[in-house]
């Protein structure tokens, strides 16, 4: 039976490879194949050549070798004893410090803009409208070196804090200094530090009483900001089961238990406690000799790529914001409104959960901007993974290959690992369609 | 009844009350600034912080400016300048370096007796992307346009005019190739069109450029690529970048779309490993790298990388945006092609891209600013753009310490630019919006 309906074999003609639809597909994937892989094989021995003509070989064996230069902003032990590699890990923490503060400053001033942009009000839109063209239309780089040129350029400089009548003054009672090299805040201190700079702090106490000279400033070590972290998730974790709780509670009866004493408490409580056992302390940065000491120093070329970076990433995101809540028909609030909710209900059960699915892709994608574009810290002299790494590393060694591609990768993965967080955050929030 | 209605009883007025004038709180200034500006007790407060911001921003920049020094050959004579009128050097802006560094800033060191070039190659410019821009001018220019690039590059590089105008023979080469193979297979004449100029190219080019020259030289002087700087270096890598990224992008999206299998991993590849990596990554690859992919031996013009590097950059962005134009089509478009009959280059070309694009417009023009914005960054390479000469002037005896002047202006030019092509995006949209509203 089979063999009656089976059309009537043909033998193959090679004309058919370019005439019949069958094989064509094919004939030209196999061409563009072999025309992808010639390439690749040409750039390959190109250069292989070239590296032998130079000498070269391709290792990456230089990584575990010192490294011999200094870093002025790290958040990990370094010296210049430290490898290549310790190196352009501290670079790499540098770039993915900047992004994360400037994805949250962005954030929030996006999120602001682009609210008030949407407003009635004529001058408030319209101020709004300013800060985003503005600021959306004129190259990043420019901001970056200006805001540096600023800071460098017309803040007043350490000395002139010092005297009976300083040209400067600390600002916020005495405690944020603003000064040409960078501004300089309070930062948090433990008297009862955890791991060895806890004993090594209370010997120095010990020592410094003994001699009746100055007392220094309690220390702080990832230690006790593990164990703070550590806390204040198990509160927030707790109260989220309190929420859930009502909102079962609230499914079963209509009634919802008033819970936010108890989600205060849960989140206020533990925290001050954990604070109050390691000894929380303020300390404040102040002047001696030539230069501020003690608290945190915010250099001038993180100040400038963060504010930059912010202000930039900002008015794209203002933008976003503005679209993604103009994006929700107006029907959707009018129906909230007919079944009896308030503005705030409606705001927080029927817009926002629809904007938030069209403002999500976009902002992690500018997240991904922003990050990208920290390389620009080469104009400010920031210490990120493309000034150790892809700079400073690779002129000392001169691997420019092995450099390039490292860096590349990291900013690579890095971009991979966002952009599947998005593409998660898309699939769990897709419309059910046909 | 209505008669008798009438007799008995006056209760309708019968005579028409004067027109009076609308409430003053419903009209003219009073209702706007009720309704726009104190609608509320937050919205009134809104205003207050918003009027008082712009007080005092306008405040400290509006005698700076009001105060400002044109002529001043330095910093230092510009306070000079300000201090005779009995203002400290920070209440005047010494916009004196502009004027005194005009050239620099627009031509880079391109030699100054020279500077017609690249004034007429700009007007050139503007005259030839009129007919792309705006569809009433008849569309015959168009041939006149293509022609420009190579006109184009003659008059900025110099040099011998054979040159451009062999490279132009060698695309019109490929299209007759194309013309005259069409008729015997579609893929045979795009093969021929691709190959004949390639062999054009690279064998009869330079002989034919050769003898030609030496039977009429038509020269001029030849400009170094390191002499073209500020914004003419800027404005001739953003338009070479715009313009060749954007065929390539919408090539990309077609491979990405694709079902070929091969075709679609490699643009997805190239377009993901681009677009994971910052743009001063690969312009240091270009920098830096780039002789270790070429032949030995092999060194060509700095200019000349970075277009090529900001070309692929731009063009992974712009393959994103289109293929989300080409997404958002409905797929009975694509089936409609089908039905037609109309083969894949066909359907694509009258059908699916002309919507894709469309749909797509607000996206390119967007990539199209980030690549103009990106420019700056070549100064990172060695490249004089204009923020390379704000650092290069601020870092001169004569103006060190000048910075907010010279950033302003660099700033308003790139704003106007970028600016102007947004508005002109959004003209573009409305011109083709097609369905009712």
């Amino acid at each position: 039976m089979s063999s009656m309906t089976e059309p009537p074999k043909q033998s193959f003609r090679l004309s058919q490879l370019i005439y019949d639809t069958r094989y064509r597909s094919m004939t030209i994937q196999v061409i563009a194949a072999i025309l992808i892989a010639l390439g690749f094989a040409w750039l390959l021995n190109n250069t292989i050549q070239n590296l032998e003509a130079l000498g070269k070989d391709f290792r990456f064996g230089f990584l575990n070798n010192q490294a011999g230069y200094d870093i002025n902003q790290r958040l990990i032990d370094y010296n210049s004893q430290s490898t290549h590699l310790r190196a352009a890990i501290v670079g790499m923490l540098n770039t993915l410090l900047v992004a994360v503060l400037g994805c949250i400053t962005a954030t929030i001033l996006g999120v602001f803009a682009g609210v008030l942009r949407l407003s009635k009000n004529w001058v408030v839109s319209n101020l709004m409208a300013i800060y985003v063209e503005g600021f959306r239309n004129v190259p990043l780089l420019l901001w970056i070196i200006l805001i540096f040129a600023v800071m460098t350029e017309s803040m007043p400089q350490p000395r002139d804090f010092r005297g009976d009548e300083p040209v400067a003054s600390m600002a916020l009672g005495d405690s944020v200094a603003v000064t040409n090299r960078g501004i300089y805040i309070p930062r948090l201190g433990f008297e009862n530090s955890l791991g060895a700079s806890g004993a090594e702090h209370q010997a120095a106490v010990d020592a410094a009483v003994a001699d009746g000279t100055e007392v220094p400033p309690p220390p702080s070590s990832w230690a006790d900001w593990l164990v703070l972290a550590g806390v204040l998730g198990a509160s927030i974790f707790a109260a989220r089961v309190v929420t859930k709780r009502a909102d079962v509670t609230q499914q079963a009866t209509g009634i919802r238990p008033t819970t936010w004493y108890i989600r205060l408490g849960l989140i206020v409580i533990p925290t001050a406690i954990a604070l109050f056992a390691l000894g929380a302390t303020i300390v404040q940065p102040y002047l001696k000799g030539f230069n501020f000491t003690e608290g945190v120093h915010l250099r001038n070329s993180l100040i400038a790529l963060w504010f930059a970076l912010s202000l930039y990433t900002g008015a794209f995101i203002a933008e976003i914001v503005r679209a993604g809540i103009m994006a929700v028909s107006k029907g959707q609030s009018e129906a909230a409104f007919a079944l009896g909710m308030r503005p705030n209900w409606t705001m927080n059960l029927i817009i926002l959960p629809q904007a938030m699915r069209v403002i999500i892709p976009p902002l992690i994608s500018q997240y991904l901007n922003l990050t990208k574009n920290s390389s620009l810290a080469i104009a400010v002299g920031y210490m990120d993974v493309r000034a150790t790494l892809g700079g400073i590393t690779i002129n000392q060694t001169g691997r420019e290959l092995e450099g390039m591609l490292l860096m590349a990768l990291f900013y690579l993965v890095l971009s991979l690992l966002i952009s599947g967080a998005m593409n998660v955050y898309n699939a769990s929030t897709k419309l059910e369609e046909r | 009844m209505s008669d008798l209605h009438a007799h008995s009883t006056s209760y309708v007025r019968q005579s028409m009350l004067p027109e009076t004038d609308p409430p003053t709180a419903e009209t003219g200034v009073i209702k706007w600034l009720r309704e726009n500006l104190f609608s509320s007790w937050l919205n009134a407060v809104l205003t207050f912080i918003s009027l008082y911001v712009l007080y005092l921003v306008v405040s400290a920049i509006l005698p700076w400016l009001l105060n400002s020094v044109w002529n001043a050959g330095s910093l230092s004579e510009c306070r000079e300048i300000l201090a005779a009128r009995g203002l400290t050097g920070h209440d005047g802006a010494c916009f004196g370096v502009i004027k005194d560094r005009w050239h620099q800033l627009m031509f880079g060191f391109y030699p100054p007796e020279l500077y017609w070039r690249p004034i007429l190659s700009f007007i050139i410019f503007l005259l030839a992307v009129m007919p792309v821009l705006f569809q009433s001018i008849p569309r015959q220019t168009l041939i006149l346009t293509a022609l420009s690039p190579f006109v184009l590059v003659w008059l900025i590089w110099g040099g011998s005019l054979w040159l451009p105008l062999l490279i132009a023979l060698g695309f019109v080469l490929g299209f007759v190739a194309y013309r005259m193979l069409e008729g015997v297979n579609g893929i045979l004449a795009s093969l021929g069109a691709i190959i004949v100029p390639i062999l054009f190219w690279f064998y009869a080019l330079g002989p034919l450029a050769e003898t030609l020259s030496s039977i009429i030289p038509l020269e001029i002087r030849s400009i170094k690529s390191s002499d073209i700087g500020g914004f003419f270096l800027a404005i001739i890598i953003g338009v070479a970048g715009i313009v060749l990224s954007l065929p390539l992008g919408i090539l990309l999206a077609l491979g990405r779309q694709s079902d070929l299998f091969i075709l679609s991993k490699f643009s997805v590849i190239f377009i993901e490993v681009i677009r994971g990596v910052p743009l001063i990554v690969w312009l240091l690859t270009a920098s830096l790298l780039l002789n270790y992919f070429l032949p030995p031996g092999t060194n060509f013009d700095l200019t000349l990388r970075v277009i090529i590097m900001v070309t692929l950059f731009s063009s992974a962005y712009i393959a994103e945006v289109v293929r989300g134009g080409l997404a958002a089509l409905p797929k009975g478009q694509y089936e409609a092609g089908d039905a037609l009959g109309l083969d894949y280059t066909k359907s694509m070309r009258l059908i699916v891209l002309p919507q894709a694009l469309k749909i797509s417009i607000p996206g390119i023009v967007n990539s199209f600013i980030g690549l103009f914005k990106d420019t700056t960054l070549v100064l990172f390479i060695g490249l004089l753009d204009p923020i390379g000469f704000t650092n290069a002037i601020r870092a001169s005896t004569d103006w060190n310490g000048v910075y907010w002047e010279l950033f302003l202006f660099v700033g308003v030019v790139f704003f106007i630019f970028c600016f102007s092509m947004g508005r002109y995006s959004l003209y573009l949209e409305k011109k083709l919006q097609r369905e009712h509203r």
